[in-house]
């Protein structure tokens, strides 16, 4: 057995210790929004956090998660009111949607270490998650009206 | 540096000579001719055109060609795509046996594991992912950091070796630290590059033989012409 703290619950999972974290995430404990894209650590679908770090999950084996503190997108705020969610909701970020748990996931680490980010820092943050319906634009906007905010302490602007 | 902090010496010199009498021509003509021979002496070439190290090597025996050989084969495997790429010359890491731009575009940032989302270890897990175009792994996988960026590429064997060398310019490595190094846990992934890469050209035992080899001689760099720098 495996113990797992997901979104400060903890799980005892029966699983092979090479397992992906995703599998485990997803097909054993039951919390789907965290998505399958790549497989191979190249898109961003499967960002979690693990100890607060944007952890691709595809590659991450469960062994590697062990004890660590891992946070996915339904653990991200209590009420989904993390100001990301609320600026994503702001802007209408989604298209299919299908990239954007991995897509809030990688913006939270951003935001955590630099609540000022620029154009510069957003690029350099978010390079590594892949959006095939080609909402950058939108998803820079709502990371910078987040940022602002997250600086002002709005939960949510509704 | 030093002859141009003579120049600003002279400079300073001579708006305050007025006030103090001080003998600011001879002193200005001694600090000129002072600082050229302190810049000669970082010139120093021996007789065969290769360059001494910047580290001291008291109970070597110096043996500037057989050093130089090895060096030869040393710079082979460092200019080989699993060493050149994360010893890039831009803030960006290299990928593949043809040592493009990492795809993503991943930083180096400060400490030299990326920055915010990006950080090595958030895709390089503690061991190879198996597969084709899975991210090799390492538990220390990182670049050098932002204030000693230890570039590989571009650079010719006249170059890195002096780099190699140089402590202000090698992590703050002496001689034996040199030596060591050879079986550094990054420098050995080289050689479990993961699945459908290519392999340094040469074993880790020859390479290890190599680097000792020229350290242990006396660490010359060849000469400047020797071999044109690889891109």
């Amino acid at each position: 057995m495996i113990s797992l703290n997901i979104n400060q619950k903890t799980y005892q999972v029966d699983v092979s210790p090479d397992m992906p974290l995703l599998w485990v995430i997803r097909d054993i404990v039951g919390l789907t929004g965290t998505k399958y894209g790549c497989g191979v650590a190249q898109c961003g679908a499967c960002v979690v956090h693990m100890n607060g770090e944007a952890a691709r999950s595809c590659v991450t084996k469960v062994s590697r998660a062990e004890g660590q503190a891992i946070v996915t997108i339904e653990g991200l705020s209590q009420n989904n009111d993390h100001p990301l969610q609320t600026a994503w909701n702001e802007i209408s970020v989604p298209q299919c949607g299908y990239c954007h748990s991995g897509q809030l996931m990688s913006a939270a680490v951003l935001l955590r270490e630099n609540p000022n980010p620029t154009d510069d820092d957003i690029d350099a943050a978010m390079a590594g998650n892949i959006c095939r319906c080609g909402t950058y634009p939108r998803i820079r906007q709502a990371i910078h009206l987040a940022a602002e905010m997250q600086r002002k302490g709005i939960k949510n602007k509704n | 540096m030093t002859l141009l902090n003579s120049f600003h010496n002279m400079k300073r010199n001579s708006e305050t000579a007025g006030r103090y009498f001080l003998p600011v021509k001879t002193i200005s003509v001694l600090a000129v001719i002072l600082s050229a021979i302190g810049i000669m002496s970082f010139g120093i070439k021996n007789k065969k055109g290769v360059t001494k190290s910047n580290i001291q090597f008291e109970n070597s025996n110096r043996d500037s060609i057989k050093s130089v050989k090895a060096f030869m084969d040393v710079y082979k495997v460092l200019m080989s795509p699993r060493c050149v790429n994360c010893h890039p010359s831009g803030d960006v890491p290299l990928q593949g046996d043809d040592s493009h731009l990492h795809t993503m575009f991943p930083r180096r940032g400060v400490d030299g594991k990326g920055v915010y989302a990006m950080k090595c270890a958030n895709c390089h897990q503690p061991a190879n992912t198996p597969g084709l175009n899975t991210p090799p792994g390492n538990p220390n996988w990182h670049l050098p950091p932002a204030n000693m960026k230890l570039v590989f590429q571009g650079r010719t064997p006249h170059q890195l070796a002096k780099q190699l060398m140089d402590p202000k310019q090698n992590g703050h490595k002496g001689k034996e630290q040199l030596i060591a190094h050879a079986t550094d846990a990054l420098v050995l992934a080289a050689w479990n590059p993961g699945d459908g890469r290519a392999l340094p050209p040469m074993s880790h035992e020859a390479f290890k033989k190599a680097w000792t080899t020229w350290i242990e001689n006396g660490a010359y760099a060849p000469k400047p012409s020797k071999v044109k720098a690889r891109p």
